[in-house]
């Protein structure tokens, strides 16, 4: 039924971050943009309690077969989109293998002992170095910062799901994008979404290009 | 949470949709024409209700959040009585709660199609418990279906209130979570037209199912009559569709699972790639189990691998029929949560079904290389600092806490709250300055502290607080109250009124002027209620923490019996709150002395609201405006003034 092959069935992505930074939207989003393309998605979220500070985490399968385990098991994920660069790292630990792609948002979120100078949060510098040894592929995207420009931070989340279609592993077309956000936000909203997905993409090609691919 | 809820009621027939569970519950639900549909909110099940009160004008149905679960269900039963299908939907907890008339009610027996959907919660992700609703179907007699994947969660739904009119008694159908909460591919049947009209028929012969009065007398006679329809619906089980097999003819093992297990337990076995050695038997009905099919399953081998959450009910119910069955069928070895193979607390998940296949068939599995999952382990634990649990940047039970752990201090006779279920509950950790000393059922606490403040003769001398919110108030915590004045018990109960049933996502409740359905409708005043019962009542903003401190001691010297501190400030994550901040915080770097000031950075260290972050190199807090709300609070906090707000133009 899918039109086009997937390069793992299932291939499986965990959209991470922080509560309140549009993770569970991201992950409709996307979910519903291939659901169009033919394909079987299956999510499981991180809700609730969990929501409030915590680290959250949706898994993603897509297939052209059939339903799977809302959780994808260990070592199996093949692209992470990390929202907070910290959770990124954090999802490798138990889902990381090899191979796998890493797009992450450079904005931190503190943790609270962060806040309060128990614990120290890593560098820029370290977390890329950490991502670049565990991933095959690690991005790094300003994303909220290009948010903030665009008038309100929780667009970083559109804009990670339009840098995961810059790299061109998921058959992602901008029609169906515009399909599935209007599912999740009004119609007035629609053009600055539109924005943010094209200004992602925008990132990532100018990163390959810079990178000489 | 998502803008439009239309494509529920989209009556193209095949028309393929990605539905969270929930949603697939709520559209199997419209598919069987249900007319009444209520509950009380909970995590994992709000979102059914939800889904349906948005759509529910333009289907005629009635939505309802009531005020507790056993309201919901006593209000969905008269839908059922009169005529009209119905459902009632809550979490696992809450069927402890509606218990007791769901005990009647499964004696009385139901007249249109009638369905209970509890949410059960394996791993208590959002719940203070990991409670199991299944045990209540087989306690009180009714069946019991579980879906195994989304497309089946729309499709048993209607099955069950067909089964429901078949043998006239409610169907409970049990979903979980990573069911509830997940979403996957569903395919839409028709709509059914929507002429119905409801009527209560009672006047025919006394024990006349359908015209006389409905009850659960005379008792042996009635529950003798159940028993044949529990009968009836295990010999309809035996040719459920939902109850499927798949693997070889005679496989070395079998699974038994049902509900999201299957979706793990197929995974494992293709993970360790078994396909040609472990048989997998799916259950949609797993009370009461249907005999003949499970002989048949059970006679492909002699060894049986039981996979479920959480408690182990599937295993004992197999292992009862494969014992009455032994001779027939042989003697079975069976694995699973008694032997230890499966874990006994805690959700599943793919993963653990691995490991407990990899043992029994005795493959070696590991997900990674050893070299990969050391390095990932290394590189987390050094890079990816833990989060712990805390409120929303501007959240009012922040500052409410802040002010009643001050206020106990001051008071300095160690007293303490005892907590309530919602987002306060939280108030055990250090984020509400681990006030809570008690932490249970819903209106738990103020039941608990009824106890403590008869505790004087007893030589007990600690000041006693409880804390509820506003939903909490209306769903349990006002017998306690009442208890607590008839008995003169000396305590204070905090409301932590943020004008919604914020936990779960802005559900209305009796005191607000909204129902679901968003008409307008009469509020009940919960400071009225609270007065009327003698109580005395105080309502003060959290905001003003100066204020509410004062009111605090004042109230905790009051020795006057029960006294009620209402706190009103609207949850921070609210559509009205976000939709912009009140004030502009900065920090003066020259007042700001941080870690040589007297308070030692209390806002970063002790406050700790995300808004703030200490800056380690320039010695001074900091404001980080894209987490900051605006409410100003820890303006007050600062013994030094060096947290400044201004008020947004």
């Amino acid at each position: 039924m899918a039109s086009t092959q997937l390069v793992q069935d299932p291939y499986n992505i965990i959209i991470t971050g922080v509560g309140g930074q549009g993770n569970v939207v991201a992950s409709r989003v996307l979910a519903n943009m291939l659901v169009k393309r033919g394909y079987y998605v299956t999510i499981g979220e991180t809700f609730g309690a969990s929501q409030r500070g915590g680290s959250v985490m949706s898994h993603l399968r897509v297939s052209a077969r059939s339903s799977w385990s809302p959780q994808i098991p260990r070592g199996r994920v093949d692209v992470v989109i990390a929202l907070e660069p910290t959770e990124g790292i954090r999802v490798l630990k138990d889902y990381g293998n090899p191979q796998v792609t890493i797009l992450s948002n450079t904005r931190a979120i503190r943790p609270v002992s962060v806040i309060a100078g128990e614990q120290d949060y890593p560098s820029m510098e370290e977390i890329r170095s950490s991502a670049q040894e565990l991933a095959s592929g690690a991005w790094f995207i300003d994303a909220t910062d290009e948010a903030v420009k665009l008038g309100n931070p929780i667009l970083g989340n559109i804009i990670m799901l339009g840098a995961l279609s810059g790299l061109g592993v998921l058959p992602l077309e901008k029609e169906d994008f515009k399909e599935a956000i209007l599912k999740s936000v009004p119609q007035d909203k629609l053009d600055v979404n539109l924005k943010a997905y094209d200004i992602g993409r925008q990132m990532i090609k100018e990163k390959e290009d810079s990178a000489g691919n | 949470m998502e803008g439009k809820m239309s494509y529920l009621i989209d009556n193209t027939e095949g028309a393929q949709y990605l539905l969270m569970g929930n949603e697939a519950i709520a559209r199997g639900a419209l598919e069987a024409g249900v007319k009444v549909v209520c509950g009380y909110p909970g995590t994992p099940s709000s979102d059914i209700i939800e889904s349906l009160a948005k759509i529910a004008k333009d289907m005629n149905i009635y939505v309802e959040w009531s005020t507790n679960e056993k309201v919901a269900m006593e209000v969905a039963a008269a839908g059922s009585f009169a005529g009209v299908r119905s459902m009632c939907v809550m979490k696992q907890n809450g069927v402890n709660v509606a218990s007791d008339f769901l005990l009647h009610l499964a004696g009385s027996g139901t007249r249109a199609g009638m369905v209970l959907v509890p949410c059960d919660d394996p791993g208590a992700l959002s719940s203070a418990n990991e409670g199991e609703s299944r045990f209540f179907a087989r306690l009180v007699e009714i069946p019991l279906l579980e879906p195994g994947d989304f497309q089946e969660a729309k499709d048993m739904i209607k099955w069950a209130f067909e089964l429901s009119e078949e043998i006239r008694n409610l169907v409970m159908v049990r979903s979980v979570t990573r069911m509830s909460h997940a979403s996957g591919n569903v395919k839409f049947g028709k709509l059914p037209p929507g002429d119905v009209r409801a009527v209560f028929k009672c006047d025919g012969f006394i024990l006349d199912p359908m015209e006389g009065a409905v009850m659960s007398l005379p008792v042996t006679y009635k529950h003798a009559q159940q028993q044949e329809k529990i009968k009836k619906a295990r010999a309809i089980f035996e040719d459920c569709p939902f109850n499927t097999y798949h693997g070889p003819e005679k496989p070395e093992f079998l699974i038994i699972t049902s509900s999201a297990c299957n979706l793990y337990s197929r995974e494992a076995i293709g993970i360790l790639g078994v396909e040609d050695r472990v048989g997998l038997l799916k259950l949609g009905t797993t009370w009461p189990l249907p005999p003949e099919l499970l002989k048949r399953h059970l006679s492909r081998t002699d060894k049986i691998l039981i996979v479920e959450e959480v408690l182990p009910f599937l295993e004992e119910n197999v292992k009862i029929l494969a014992a009455e069955t032994a001779p027939e069928i042989g003697i079975k070895t069976f694995h699973g949560k008694n032997d230890g193979t499966i874990p006994a607390v805690g959700e599943l998940n793919p993963d653990l079904v691995v490991g407990a296949l990899a043992h029994i068939v005795g493959i070696d599995y590991k997900p990674v290389p050893d070299e990969y999952a050391e390095k990932a382990e290394g590189v987390a634990s050094s890079r990816a600092p833990a989060r712990e649990l805390t409120f929303c940047p501007g959240c009012p039970h922040r500052a409410s806490f802040w002010s009643i752990h001050n206020a106990l201090q001051l008071d300095g006779r160690k007293g303490f709250v005892c907590g309530d279920i919602g987002c306060y509950g939280m108030a055990t950790l250090p984020c509400g300055f681990s006030t809570l000393k008690t932490l249970h059922a819903m209106g738990s606490g103020g039941g608990i502290a009824s106890g403590f403040g008869k505790l004087g003769r007893l030589g007990f001398d600690q000041p006693v607080l409880a804390a509820c919110g506003d939903s909490t108030f209306f769903h349990a915590a006002i017998p306690a109250l009442v208890n607590a004045v008839h008995h003169n018990s000396d305590f204070t109960l905090v409301v932590l009124d943020n004008s919604g049933t914020a936990m779960t996502g802005f559900q209305p409740h009796p005191g607000l002027k909204v129902n679901a359905l968003g008409e307008e409708v009469t509020s009940v005043d919960l400071a009225g209620i609270c007065r009327a019962m003698g109580a005395r009542v105080e309502i003060r903003d959290p905001f003003d923490i100066e204020e509410t401190q004062k009111t605090l001691n004042e109230l905790i010297e009051d020795k006057g019996g029960l006294k009620v501190l209402i706190l009103r400030q609207i949850c921070a994550l609210s559509p009205e709150k976000k939709a912009g901040k009140k004030y502009d915080i900065t920090i003066d770097d020259e007042i700001c002395l941080g870690e040589n000031c007297g308070c030692n950075k209390v806002c970063t260290r002790v406050f700790r609201c995300p808004g703030l972050a200490w800056d380690k190199e320039k010695m001074v807090t900091r404001v980080d405006d894209v987490i900051c709300t605006g409410c100003g609070v820890c303006a007050d906090i600062c013994p030094a003034g060096a947290i400044e707000r201004k008020e947004v133009a």
